[in-house]
């Protein structure tokens, strides 16, 4: 991977990766060539468009170890998210009302609770500790007769710690009740064996992994089978879970990105991690810098860190020439801060503090080792600027300070 | 979020940033919001024998539209008397720097940081005649 250095450096791969050339060659033909409805079964153009997204279905139950028949093809994890707690929770409501997820999920799953908790459930969102992590001994206490479905997340998007899934499975199971979990930040990254674990429900996205976006499939388990109530009507696709014509240039995107990810997983993980570790060992070389959740249940392409004293939108711009986010909503409308890292108990200073740092494929060591200069340069600028970077050179305990809120 | 070029200006090139001595009677210091809300501003004034601002510093922790709000009213502030600087308003750094609506409040926490540091030079010098009259009283 010996390229030279572009600038800007892309180091946001949770938001999104780029589209691997390999995954646009094998795209292009079923947009021109194969055009085919894969629904159509009276010609070779759909036989040929209906083979590929089979072909598809087989690469992803390949990953993540199921049935390719227990894989219905969405538009995104979003989309899965909404139809696995909304069909469940719809098509099980006479068995109990209750839901329960973590106050860190995304926010497709925790917007689709608060719908579900205007169509009468209840839900119950877990607090984490203070490494992101989720204590099964609070969810085992926090479920009830009438808890339906419990949803956890894989990967966490912000801060990347990985969720204990199979224990977390095994006390649902225990109990009767539907486990589904949002893996859009875990394929290509973790080992993901639906054999062993205990998961019924799990959703996935492409473009996290090196595929298109607009593209994600939803896996419903079939032993012990598991029911949904469709929430997109018309020609019955998919078994009827998900109607409309199959995006099949996207899907066999969405397989042969998810096939690579199979061969090449274990040495990117890697080689990803070697490069993370240098660049936390060179943002630690300056003083006041924190890592957000824990590091070592953790992908290793993520790096969440607080900047102490540097507010979070003025060093995303500052490094102008790295793009990465921000944990402080300063960005938007809100000026609340991260929502997630605000569950782990860190102060707001902190978390309006923090910029996560997100390596990929791509990702190269000259890139790294820019950041890590430009970083520097570009913190000790902006705390020159800061006058709580003064007060706390002066020994002033900035937590003791009475501030006038505004 | 696109930055006007005066704000991407303020923000690359600073003006007047530093610190004066809080104890100089001749300084009037001025800290405002807090590191929950995401910014935090000190501005600081050196007003001469006549009254007028001759020199000023700040330092702020916050966003871009932040930092560019508090070093344009260092600017604006000198050769001004103290109550001229007091009555620079918000909306006139909002318009100067082209702040969008969600950066208002960056404004009015410059022009608070303005009212908090004449405030602050007020009050020492209240406090310094005072302290002059006592001994008299007490001589007589």
């Amino acid at each position: 991977m010996k390229r030279p250095l572009t600038l800007p450096i892309y180091l946001d791969n949770s938001a999104t990766t780029p589209v691997d050339p390999r995954v646009a060659q094998k795209m292009i033909p079923f947009l021109t060539e194969h055009f085919g409805n894969p629904a159509s079964r009276s010609h070779a153009f759909g036989w040929k468009a209906e083979e590929a997204v089979e072909q598809a279905r087989e690469q992803v139950a390949a990953l993540v170890r199921c049935d390719a028949k227990e894989l219905v093809w969405t538009s995104g994890a979003t989309e899965s998210i909404n139809l696995a707690l909304k069909g469940a929770a719809e098509f099980y409501k006479t068995k109990g009302k209750h839901l329960i997820t973590v106050r860190t999920e995304h926010k497709a799953t925790l917007d689709t609770m608060r719908e579900l908790e205007r169509r009468g459930f209840e839900a119950t969102y877990l607090e984490v500790g203070a490494d992101g992590l989720l204590d099964l001994n609070q969810l085992e206490s926090a479920l009830r007769k009438d808890t339906i479905l419990v949803s956890v997340m894989f990967v966490n998007n912000e801060i990347g710690v990985i969720q204990d899934i199979p224990a977390i499975g095994e006390l649902c199971r225990k109990r009767g009740i539907l486990f589904h979990v949002d893996a859009a930040q875990a394929t290509g990254k973790c080992d993901l064996d639906l054999q062993a674990l205990k998961v019924d429900l799990m959703s996935f996205s492409a473009h996290k992994t090196y595929g298109p976006k607009g593209v994600g499939a939803l896996y419903v388990r079939r032993k012990p089978r598991v029911r949904l109530e469709a929430q997109m009507h018309g020609g019955g696709h998919e078994r009827g879970f998900r109607s409309g014509t199959l995006a099949s240039h996207q899907i066999v995107g969405m397989g042969e990105a998810f096939r690579l990810a199979k061969l090449e997983m274990a040495v990117e993980r890697e080689r990803v991690r070697a490069m993370r570790d240098q660049l936390l060992a060179g943002m630690n070389q300056m003083e006041e810098v924190f890592v957000n959740g824990d590091l070592e249940r953790r992908v290793p392409h993520n790096l969440n860190l607080s900047f102490n004293f540097v507010e979070g939108e003025s060093l995303i711009m500052a490094v102008k020439d790295i793009a990465v986010s921000s944990g402080s909503a300063c960005t938007s409308a809100s000026l609340e801060p991260s929502y997630v890292l605000r569950a782990l108990g860190r102060s707001d200073e902190l978390a309006h503090s923090s910029i996560r740092f997100t390596l990929g494929r791509f990702t190269t060591q000259a890139e790294v080792d820019y950041t890590v200069d430009h970083l520097r340069t570009k913190v000790a600028k902006l705390r020159d600027l800061s006058p709580l970077w003064e007060m706390h050179k002066e020994g002033i305990d900035l937590s003791t300070v009475q501030w006038a809120a505004h | 979020m696109a930055y006007s070029e005066k704000v991407l200006d303020h923000y690359e090139n600073p003006r007047n940033v530093g610190s004066f001595d809080k104890g100089d009677e001749s300084v009037g210091t001025g800290m405002v919001g807090a590191p929950a809300c995401g910014d935090v501003m000190k501005l600081q004034i050196k007003v001469g024998k006549d009254g007028v601002i001759e020199d000023a510093r700040f330092k702020t922790y916050g966003c871009g539209s932040a930092i560019a709000s508090s070093s344009l009213v260092t600017e604006w502030v000198k050769g001004k008397k103290l109550d001229e600087a007091a009555s620079i308003r918000n909306t006139q750094i909002a318009a100067e720097l082209s702040l969008p609506p969600v950066k208002i409040h960056c404004s009015i926490l410059a022009e608070d940081a303005i009212k908090a540091a004449v405030e602050d030079y007020k009050k020492k010098h209240v406090k310094e005649e005072k302290a002059e009259a006592i001994p008299e009283t007490t001589r007589a």
